[in-house]
């Protein structure tokens, strides 16, 4: 019992009021910091403002940010004050702090301030991911859309081991490895797969659906002015996941039909064993994924 | 009998290799292997029984080759011999448990405190493979285009370092100081099931043997997650994959079980609940999610296994199943996982502060109930990993609001370790640093999590480097740093020795530094468009991966100042360890270093917590009536 601790706690010759000094501190610091983060750090967090749902997660990551900053500003406050006012010196005499076990109000009042933060951000991620979608996968009956959704152009994303296909029913079925979407429409993505998992990932749209064998992923987007996008796979899906990427393109009304003309002429010699069924020599998913022209959700396969 | 079994002569070495040891496991282990292999092939399927054909790989030869393997390796450490003692008329006895000598760390040895140290250096070992993965990884995203390894081969070693950590270093506080420290803390000589206790600690063994051969097995593509349309088509390194989870799950499952039957039944006179040690309570939730969430990973995988060996198409879509099965199943397990990675961390830093501080610990209940809230809570957020995935979305509201209300107990703990170091009489030791860094990596890990559980950003964030910095601030910022924590503060107690301590505070700072470092710009890259997994990337975030990728490798550099300070001060300087270094309450520091075998002379009473600094003396442990002597 050599190194028994010194038992006598410090004399309370300290009736400096350090809770009030970091409160301040941190009110201070944090009126100064949050307008500062919230107005030239959150417009910057991607996705950007390419579509409409990007533009609603930048608001998203901005309001959750000007959240974060006072918490970061607290414990920058509270340990930069705590660590330097009450730390001891190498080889002081190891003596014991005042007992203090418990403050019921501390305690109250903390509860009582993360309960509101958490309520309030799930509530306004919930109204956020309601709006309208907000760009992600929702399966085949989604519950969030934009306002216009029924005349939305209607865009399958045909996942495989390694890359994605695209199929625009109200273009007589065309099917191309180039994504391209007419600019300011509002586009129904129905995700899926052949074999494994995938995700379709649209890096400046604010877009992200998984692709699962047998189910039909529906993600909404909007878009906004002609850009150009990454497309990646977001769920390792074997061998060349690294490989699995893509540029996408958002062009003008009449652009997308030059382009739509031009893939038409194209895959024209390939057409007819597109559109046959799969027992007759067709193409493997022809008919099981084709989504009916003008609209609606495509038939979900069994199992 | 004690006495009797001490004072024998000492054995010559080559006698001692001889019998139930480590050398007899891997000899038998080795054998039952081929037993299996040539077993299944004799069945007389040359190919796998699969739904989907692979050619020329017998799935069912692997499964039945390690089981086999598995089997021998117990057997020839030793665990069927008290069985057969007992069917054959012995009385019970825990004989494994007198052994002596540096070779009872190399045998079943059912003391805790040699179980403890057994389970250090096995998971050590195995936490520097999964170390040298990552600056694999790391090496190969030098470049947004070349190619150092094979995308394959990189895969593999992805899905290595994921695993091997995930799987490994799930016990990595329970396993070498909860096993330790259980019984001290609650005035026990042992834990309630010892050879049970053994055994955890050898299944983990076998299992990393079985994960690391993988790569004789052509490696496995899918990660730690395993996803399963991805897995059914691998090829037969998944098999690996598959078996060393499942005997991970039966190990952690046994774990928590005999650290909640000894928290409950074996807590010495005047021990209530309200004078635990915190680290106790964090043992105990840890403890019952472990054993509630891995028998569901079991179950997944034998699933899993059948589907590659059986013609079951539990998860093919094509055949009737769903891959949502698999998906699922595996975050049932999984974010409760995440959790048991955590707490033992909140528990650490909880039970470290009032040391440092020299005050007690403030708020005891709400720390308490911290960590059972997290504990309860972390069932009912799993389909956050599915927020994307297309299963019906009517939930996400509701996951959104259950991952969020997480940070509400995870509040608690950080209001009382903060609460429990103002004003009080801080002292910069290691331990205390890497405490301090915690609440600084598990605040950045937190906060990112907001966006994660917010379902419009995570849209963006989901599978991304993101996602990915953030469960690494979480895991290797919560769970590694409190585990170094928890070395430097107690292996001067479980070995006798002190640790450099110049060393070990450079060893702190360059690991603080280019932990965050590496994982910070991450946060950064994920946003920027960076998939998870990814073996080529944009190439104008070369910048950023490079600049991660040197922090990375300075990160695996304080690694090595670790390591050499390990073997420098345990094996070379040996410089005795003080009885109560840190001038602790804690009972475990008013015993001898290192700690006798029987642990006690006599039972302890307790009359207080041990957070009573500046509440007056340690109270002496009066002895109880009861007598000195093995159980």
């Amino acid at each position: 019992m050599a190194s028994q601790p010194t038992t006598a706690p410090t004399p309370p010759t300290d009736s400096t009021n350090h809770g009030l000094r970091v409160v301040v501190a941190w009110l201070v610091l944090s009126a100064i910091t949050t307008p500062l983060v919230a107005i030239y750090v959150g417009p910057l967090i991607p996705p950007g403002n390419a579509t409409v749902q990007g533009q609603g997660q930048v608001f998203d990551n901005q309001v959750m940010t000007s959240f974060v900053t006072p918490i970061l500003c607290l414990m920058a406050v509270f340990f930069a004050y705590g660590l330097v006012k009450f730390h001891t010196r190498r080889n002081e005499a190891i003596l014991d702090g005042p007992p203090l076990r418990n403050d019921a109000r501390v305690q109250l009042l903390w509860i009582v301030i993360t309960m509101a933060m958490v309520l309030f951000l799930a509530g306004f991620g919930t109204y956020e991911l309601l709006k309208d979608g907000s760009g992600g996968g929702q399966g085949p009956n989604p519950i969030a859309y934009p306002a216009h959704h029924q005349s939305a152009l209607q865009v399958q994303v045909i996942g495989q081991q390694w890359q994605f296909t695209y199929r625009y029913p109200s273009l007589g079925g065309l099917e191309s490895n180039q994504l391209y979407l007419p600019a300011n429409t509002d586009v129904a993505l129905h995700v899926t797969s052949l074999d494994v998992i995938h995700s379709f990932w649209a890096v400046e749209l604010g877009v992200k659906a998984d692709a699962n064998p047998g189910i039909d992923n529906v993600a909404y987007v909007q878009t906004k002015g002609p850009t150009v996008f990454h497309v990646r796979c977001a769920e390792l899906c074997g061998l060349w996941h690294g490989y699995m990427y893509n540029n996408g393109y958002v062009v003008s009304a009449s652009q997308f039909q030059t382009w739509a003309a031009q893939q038409t002429k194209l895959y024209a010699a390939i057409k007819p064993f597109m559109d046959k069924p799969d027992n007759q020599g067709g193409a493997p998913y022809a008919h099981s994924y084709l989504p009916a022209p003008g609209g609606g959700a495509p038939p979900v396969r069994a199992g | 009998m004690t006495d009797v079994a001490l004072a024998m002569p000492r054995t010559p070495l080559w006698r001692r290799l001889i019998g139930f040891n480590l050398l007899t496991g891997i000899v038998l282990g080795v054998g039952g292997w081929y037993v299996g292999w040539f077993g299944a092939h004799a069945l007389g399927t040359s190919n796998s029984l699969d739904f989907i054909p692979k050619i020329d790989q017998n799935d069912l030869s692997v499964y039945l080759a390690y089981l086999g393997g598995v089997i021998g390796f117990l057997v020839g450490l030793g665990f069927l011999n008290y069985p057969i003692a007992r069917l054959r008329g012995y009385p019970p006895s825990l004989r494994e448990k007198e052994a002596h000598g540096w070779t009872r760390y190399f045998s079943l040895c059912t003391d805790h405190k040699v179980v403890g140290i057994q389970y250090l250096w096995g998971i050590g070992l195995f936490f520097f493979i999964g170390g040298l993965n990552a600056m694999l990884i790391r090496t190969e995203l030098l470049s947004p285009n070349h190619q150092v390894f094979p995308a394959g081969t990189y895969l593999t070693i992805v899905g290595m370092h994921g695993t091997m950590m995930m799987g490994m270093m799930t016990s990595g506080i329970l396993g070498p100081f909860a096993n330790y420290l259980v019984p001290l803390m609650i005035g026990a000589r042992r834990m309630a099931f010892p050879r049970i206790e053994a055994l955890t600690f050898w299944l983990l063994m076998a299992a990393g043997a079985i994960l690391t051969t993988t790569i004789f097995f052509g490696g496995f593509p899918t990660g730690w997650t395993g996803y399963a349309p991805l897995a059914d088509q691998s090829n037969a390194g998944m098999d690996n994959y598959v078996l060393f989870f499942a005997l991970v799950g039966i190990s952690m499952t046994l774990l928590g079980l005999n650290m909640i039957a000894t928290i409950l039944t074996m807590r010495a006179p005047g021990l209530t609940w309200s004078r635990l040690p915190i680290f106790i309570w964090g043992v105990l939730s840890t403890a019952v999610l472990m054993v509630l969430a891995a028998p569901v990973l079991i179950a997944v995988l034998s699933m899993e296994a059948m589907d590659r060996t059986a013609q079951t198409t539990f998860f093919i879509a094509q055949a009737g199943g769903s891959n949502y099965l698999y998906q699922n199943l595996f975050w049932v397990f999984g974010h409760p996982e995440v959790y048991i990675l955590a707490l033992p961390g909140f528990a650490i830093v909880l039970e470290l502060l009032p040391v440092f501080a020299r005050k007690p610990l403030w708020g005891y209940r709400l720390a308490v109930a911290g960590m059972l809230g997290v504990s309860l809570l972390s069932w009912f957020v799993w389909q956050h990993h599915l927020f994307v995935s297309g299963i019906n979305g009517d939930l996400r509201p509701f996951y959104i609001l259950s991952t969020e209300l997480i940070s509400i107990p995870t509040g608690f703990t950080f209001l009382c370790g903060m609460m429990t170091i103002w004003r009080g009489r801080i002292r910069f030791t290691v331990p205390m640093l890497f405490c301090l860094a915690w609440f600084f990596n598990f605040l950045i890990g937190g906060l990112s999590g907001v966006y994660l559980s917010d379902t419009p950003s995570d849209v963006t964030t989901h599978g991304s480097f993101f996602s990915m910095a953030h469960f690494h601030y979480t895991i290797m910022g919560g769970l590694v740093f409190t585990f170094f924590a928890a070395v430097y503060y107690w292996l001067p107690k479980m070995t006798g020795w002190q640790l450099n301590e110049r060393l070990a505070k450079i060893h702190f700072w360059t690991m603080f530094i280019f932990f965050n470092s590496t994982f910070g710009p991450l946060l950064a890259v994920g946003f920027l468009g960076q998939p998870r997994r990814v073996v080529t990337y944009a190439s104008g975030l070369q910048f950023l991966n490079d600049w991660v990728s040197v922090s990375a490798f300075c990160l695996g550099f304080s690694m090595l100042i670790f390591l050499f300070n390990l073997v420098w001060s345990l094996a070379f300087v040996k410089k005795p360890a003080e009885m109560n270094p840190w001038a602790s309450r804690s009972i475990e520091f008013q015993l001898p270093s290192p700690v006798p075998v029987h642990n006690f002379d006599r039972i302890p009473v307790f009359s207080s917590d041990p957070y009573g600094y500046g509440e007056g003396p340690v109270p002496t442990l009066v002895p109880a009536g009861q007598p000195a002597g093995r159980e």
